[in-house]
């Protein structure tokens, strides 16, 4: 158990490090969060102006910290449904991942989750700060605050790394799945609140996108760090993230054992 | 795939200087076309994404009446014009976003050895019909803004859209076509492109009213997003523009387009002239 805890450990390393190498992609991506992110702050908080000081529970403060920290997780977390492994299920080279002595399915969303660890100090910091300097966010008062806040940022990592893998892995049944990735980058951003918070949907579409693990990706980390979800509230979200991850490890486990089965690779 | 009609061509026709355009786009057309089903789905997809887009504009205006001096139906008379010309834009030259990956794996050489312009090539190398659908909704938002809006039926109002939508695809494809000259720079910084490429077109459905100065010199002037829907918008409702953009400017959009191809173009030949290939 020991071991298979390192091997793990030197997999989320792997995505740290390969996260570090393409320098001028990080730049790349937070000159591209900052800049939507001041388009966000134009037209939502005048929204807010526009009805009254508070939509929704959002005042223009928090609204501003909505912003920021949503635009700051872009980096970590996948809302485009595209990974490498889509590409080697597709190619068959997945036959050579299923040969090494450890799963799949760790090793391909640990490698995942330690890009996004890292993606948080060069994009997810910077954005924070620009934000906080230029225009005002609201954080946590407390030490626990930030405890759960951090907790909860960790959690929207994994959950987004398990989800997606399971867009790469139906690639078994499927074979092409750039319908399915461009389905999944429609409603992950849609119902992780990208540009709208999920609180401003009407009723039957906050329905929709809370029986779905993308809010979980973005929305709850942020309803955590900015307050406007707080207490026993706050650790209820946090609750759902863990059902969710666990959920749709539980499901990805299943479906690497089904397409291992269906897998059919050809030539030599 | 395409060369070998190119070789096949007789002297006499390989005269004629769009005739190898021609040949590979049909061909692009009959290969997205042999795939029905995948198609099919592509169609759905891109086309969701455009409702969701148009969703992500219309929930704001649940909880107020106007945003920006803007009410719902105005709104969607911006998006459409803005949507209609973006969409319109990526059918063309969408794929010259895809220009890092023919960089890193070395094939946009062969397009340096062809006697044809490398830009020209790289536009026709491809049409992606998928994105028409995504153009149905931005048109479909267009009909019912141009009904709902207390639009003048008068041919200024005619004039001021057609040359709106014009320049909204022309302005849009510029983008493209910038972003393409700067990856010869940026490969794996491709990302900072996006901010302009589809930040402005999250831009020019927008009310400018609402950007702050430093956003409106940006997107109303340097990417000149405001001119595609916004300002002609407008124009057409006798409506004025925030400090910095007045309505007028409508008349202007066709110099606007002018500017972002100049731009684009400088941005390519940049690109082009410093690129050294990638080995291979």
């Amino acid at each position: 158990m020991r071991g298979r805890g390192r091997v793990w450990w030197r997999l989320v390393v792997a995505g740290v490090h390969e996260a570090a190498a393409y320098r001028l992609a990080l730049l790349g991506g937070l000159v591209a969060n900052v800049t939507f992110g001041f388009l966000k702050y134009g037209i939502l908080t005048a929204t807010v102006a526009a009805s009254g000081g508070v939509v929704a529970g959002y005042d223009a403060q928090v609204m501003s910290t909505y912003i920021w920290l949503s635009q700051g997780m872009l980096g970590s977390v996948n809302l485009f449904g595209r990974t490498d492994l889509s590409d080697r299920v597709k190619n068959g080279d997945v036959a050579v991942d299923f040969l090494r002595p450890l799963s799949v399915q760790a090793a391909a969303c640990l490698h995942d989750i330690g890009r996004g660890l890292f993606a948080l100090l060069p994009r997810g910091l910077p954005s924070v700060a620009i934000g906080a300097l230029l225009v005002g966010i609201a954080l946590p008062s407390s030490a626990a605050g930030y405890l759960l806040g951090a907790v909860s940022v960790l959690l929207a990592i994994a959950v987004s790394a398990t989800t997606v893998y399971l867009v790469a892995v139906s690639g078994f049944w499927l074979v092409e799945t750039r319908g399915l990735q461009v389905l999944y980058m429609v409603t992950s951003g849609f119902f992780a609140g990208l540009f709208v918070p999920v609180g401003l949907l009407p009723g039957w579409l906050q329905v929709a996108a809370y029986s779905t693990p993308f809010p979980a990706m973005m929305m709850y980390p942020v309803d955590v760090l900015s307050g406007r979800v707080a207490g026993w509230a706050a650790a209820g979200l946090v609750a759902a993230q863990l059902g969710w991850l666990l959920a749709t490890v539980a499901v990805g486990a299943a479906m690497t054992v089904g397409g291992r089965r269906r897998l059919e690779v050809q030539g030599g | 795939m395409a060369d070998t009609g190119v070789a096949a061509a007789p002297p006499a026709v390989r005269r004629d200087r769009w005739r190898p355009y021609r040949a590979v786009i049909g061909s692009r057309i009959r290969s997205q076309r042999a795939y029905r089903a995948s198609f099919r789905m592509d169609l759905f997809s891109t086309g969701v994404i455009g409702l969701v887009e148009l969703a992500e504009v219309l929930v704001l205006y649940r909880t107020v009446d106007a945003l920006g001096g803007l009410d719902v139906h105005q709104i969607l008379l911006v998006f459409g014009l803005a949507d209609l010309g973006f969409s319109l834009a990526s059918v063309v030259v969408g794929h010259v976003d895809e220009l890092p990956k023919f960089i890193r794996s070395g094939t946009l050489d062969v397009f340096f050895l062809r006697p044809q312009p490398v830009l020209l090539q790289l536009i026709t190398s491809e049409l992606s019909l998928r994105r028409v659908s995504r153009a149905l909704v931005g048109l479909a938002a267009f009909c019912v803004g141009l009904v709902t809006a207390d639009v003048p039926a008068t041919p200024r109002t005619a004039a001021l859209l057609t040359m709106a939508l014009v320049s909204a695809t022309a302005i849009s494809a510029a983008q493209y076509v910038t972003a393409g000259g700067l990856q010869f720079f940026l490969i794996e910084g491709r990302e900072m492109t996006n901010s302009f490429v589809y930040g402005g077109r999250y831009a020019a459905t927008q009310p400018a009213a609402v950007w702050s100065a430093p956003v409106r010199a940006v997107f109303g002037y340097v990417f000149p997003m405001a001119f595609c829907g916004y300002l002609p918008v407008l124009a057409v409702l006798g409506m004025p523009g925030p400090p910095g953009l007045p309505a007028w400017l409508a008349w202007c959009t066709p110099l606007a387009a002018l500017w972002a191809w100049a731009a684009a173009m400088l941005c390519w030949r940049w690109g082009t002239r410093s690129y050294q290939g990638a080995g291979g």
